[in-house]
């Protein structure tokens, strides 16, 4: 089986991707007459131009990463987790009952804290999917799906009945204690009179993204049981032939993927809201998914792609805060991107290869010409 | 355009450019979109109403998610906007939060209170607008029951729903008042289906003037009251027209006015609290050419009577929110 080179996998597909979805929006603006360059400017600017567009670009982006990795352990293994989003909210839960009730003297100790808690709440919500998957056969895809439903519901009960403080008109808990404010960007690189990220949400939480980036690679790539989770998801007949129990495999990329989607709580709720809100998760569960689709399901992939998406976030507030372009087509440009480097992916690999294949078969090409001929 | 370019750059500088020379007004509208034909539509009629009486213009976002309401209210802060204005509780803490970190600039918050020397906080007597509807509604009830549909369960809205009730019983000391809320989330503001299941209840119940204080929620209360032949109360903005002679009269609680006088006032908007209520038209009842006909001269009165009643304390609305308690309907 011929393949296209590297590069022209993860640089060249997303690519060209990411220009049709911009074409297809600037038609967009253009139809509800606006400027398409100003717009696109502004997006730029606005997100990527100054401390204070990366501090919001980074902050979604860390929301993206830890839904993003959810997703991408899961599809190693073959199992299409597509509730991040429940799982998230009962992270806030598991965050919120750390930081509520417990007073922590340094943050350091909270976000440890915070962080299994919601850890262990996300992956006790994926556990009962994962079981009925790995136990009874309920397919996975709409016991999640059900999840994030009854999730919703739960948070709706704690948020408007036990958790909410009295005569408050907000479903919403209290702030939370002192002790546990983590340090914003603003707080760790501002020097002097330097001001930078002024008043974004961007904090430590970020690193810790990081760090669960780096963790899942070396997981799925450089331990034994990364490799039963890759050699389950390619075939579950031969993984069962080696040896490799599915039912283990099925629970425990389960819990790592309900952990890590529970995660993002530590950054919107703990880092930034410092309450619980009943829409604390806003979608990032749901955006976790063409996360990982655009990223290959590789964390560096991930990585790359939530910086795109949380760009996006942040280029689309900024177009609402100063264009007239209503906020509705702010999310057909998003959702616009998302169809085209997820769902439309194979729209231009298929030509693309094509068009690789063309200029390789021919008599034995030389290697260096074909790539001289790619890059013109 | 050049105006745009000009945000543009100030965009670019921005940094610097804090506290500056605009001193245009800027309005954040609240998740449910200026267009809600509610809340939030009535506070962009008021700003609406002063860009066209001065000529003037205005910055304005319509919040997407919770995250962005610290990020609106510095982004216009920064760029030089005075007074920000901004309409819902929800602002509440990320105001608390922003105030102090812009002393030059004047914000304004309407119905929640944000204790800051740069802050106007505008609250309503919503209480009292109710019981002048409720007065009303005792009135125009032949069978002597009447209906509340709230919205979501919060203070705010009993604190409705108690004047209500509170001005029903005095008019009528044996009426019945129904209540009952639509949910206990967000999504209770905008449940038309359950607000028409809701008034059906109550119409089985005996009720044939039912008071809709439950935003989008409302619309199908008046709907359903309409084709059902009762009347209907509507609430926040004036909403008689929607069904011509089916809607007995309108709450009307002017957030107009509250985001129009913030703007006529400026940057020299006057700060703490300010209340509106019924002595400076801050609520009220609706009558227009829609009603005019089930307005009796007999109501009018009394409505008229009620009001002065208010202003000079001869009659007390229990207000919900002091207390947490109601005398005068059991929710």
């Amino acid at each position: 089986m011929q393949k296209m080179p590297a590069w022209a996998e993860v640089i060249l597909v997303p690519l060209i991707s990411l220009i049709l979805a911009a074409f297809i929006s600037a038609l967009v603006i253009l139809a509800i007459g606006e400027n398409p360059w100003e717009a696109l400017k502004l997006m730029v600017q606005g997100a990527l131009g100054s401390t204070y567009g990366w501090g919001y670009t980074l902050y979604y982006a860390t929301n993206f990463v830890f839904t993003g990795l959810a997703v991408a352990i899961a599809i190693h293994a073959r199992l299409f987790n597509i509730g991040g989003e429940g799982q998230a909210m009962l992270g806030g839960v598991g965050v919120a009952l750390v930081c509520l009730y417990m007073p922590w003297p340094h943050w350091t100790l909270a976000l440890v804290a915070a962080s299994l808690g919601a850890a262990l709440a996300g992956a006790a919500w994926a556990a009962i999917p994962a079981f009925l998957q790995a136990k009874r056969g309920s397919h996975i895809v709409i016991t999640t799906i059900m999840f994030n439903f009854i999730a919703a519901a739960l948070l709706n009960y704690l948020l408007v009945g036990p958790m909410k403080p009295t005569g408050s008109m907000e479903p919403a808990t209290t702030t939370f204690q002192p002790g546990t404010h983590l340090p914003t960007f603003q707080e760790m690189f501002s020097f002097g009179d330097q001001v930078l990220f002024r008043g974004t949400p961007a904090n430590v939480s970020f690193f810790v993204a990081i760090a669960a980036c780096v963790a899942l690679w070396a997981l799925i790539w450089r331990t034994r049981l990364g490799y039963e989770i890759r050699a389950f998801g390619h075939s579950e007949p031969a993984a069962k032939y080696a040896g490799i129990n599915p039912t283990r495999i099925i629970m425990i990329t389960m819990l790592i993927s309900g952990g890590l989607a529970g995660m993002m709580a530590i950054n919107n709720v703990m880092g930034e809201a410092e309450r619980l809100v009943l829409n604390a998760t806003e979608g990032a569960g749901f955006i976790g998914i063409a996360v990982a689709l655009m990223g290959r399901s590789h964390p560096f992939g991930v990585f790359l792609a939530a910086i795109l998406f949380g760009f996006l976030y942040q280029g689309g507030a900024e177009l609402a805060f100063w264009t007239t372009i209503p906020r509705e087509l702010i999310v057909v440009i998003q959702a616009l991107v998302i169809l085209f480097t997820g769902a439309l992916d194979q729209m231009v690999r298929g030509p693309l290869e094509r068009v690789f294949f063309a200029m390789r078969r021919p008599p034995k090409p030389d290697p260096r010409k074909v790539r001289t001929e790619a890059t013109e | 355009m050049t105006f745009m370019k000009s945000l543009l750059g100030a965009t670019a500088a921005l940094a610097v450019t804090a506290g500056a020379a605009l001193a245009d007004p800027a309005v954040i509208f609240d998740l449910g979109g200026k267009f809600d034909k509610s809340f939030n539509e009535s506070s962009w009629n008021g700003a609406e109403r002063w860009a066209e009486e001065t000529g003037g213009t205005y910055a304005e976002v319509e919040l997407q998610s919770d995250a962005q309401r610290e990020q609106a209210i510095r982004r216009f802060a920064e760029a030089g906007y005075n007074p920000v204005i901004m309409a819902g509780f929800s602002n509440q803490t990320a105001l608390e939060t922003v105030a102090p970190d812009y002393p030059d600039t004047t914000f304004v918050i309407i119905d929640a209170v944000v204790e800051a020397p740069n802050v106007r906080s505008v609250v309503f007597d919503e209480h009292e607008g109710s019981y002048l509807v409720g007065v009303l509604a005792a009135m125009a009830s032949e069978s002597g029951t009447v209906g509340f549909i709230g919205g979501m369960d919060i203070p705010l809205i009993r604190k409705f729903g108690c004047g209500y009730a509170q001005g029903v019983m005095d008019t009528n000391p044996d009426a019945t008042v129904i209540a009952n809320m639509t949910g206990t989330t967000p999504a209770a503001w905008n449940d038309p289906v359950k607000g028409s299941e809701l008034t059906q209840a109550q119409i089985s119940q005996g009720a044939d003037v039912v008071f809709a204080a439950a935003g989008g929620t409302g619309v199908g209360v008046l709907q359903t009251a309409a084709d059902q032949g009762i009347l209907s109360i509507g609430v926040d903005s004036n909403q008689n027209y929607l069904h011509p002679g089916q809607v007995l009269t309108s709450m009307l609680k002017r957030v107009d006015n509250a985001v129009y006088d913030a703007m006529s006032a400026g940057p020299e908007v006057e700060t703490g609290v300010q209340v509106m209520g019924v002595a400076n038209g801050g609520v009220g009842v609706a009558v227009d050419e829609n009603n005019a006909d089930l307005i009796t001269a007999e109501m009018q009165a009394a409505v008229d009577e009620a009001m002065a009643g208010i202003e000079d304390g001869s009659i007390e609305v229990h207000d919900y929110m002091s207390d947490e308690t109601c005398p005068a309907v059991q929710f």
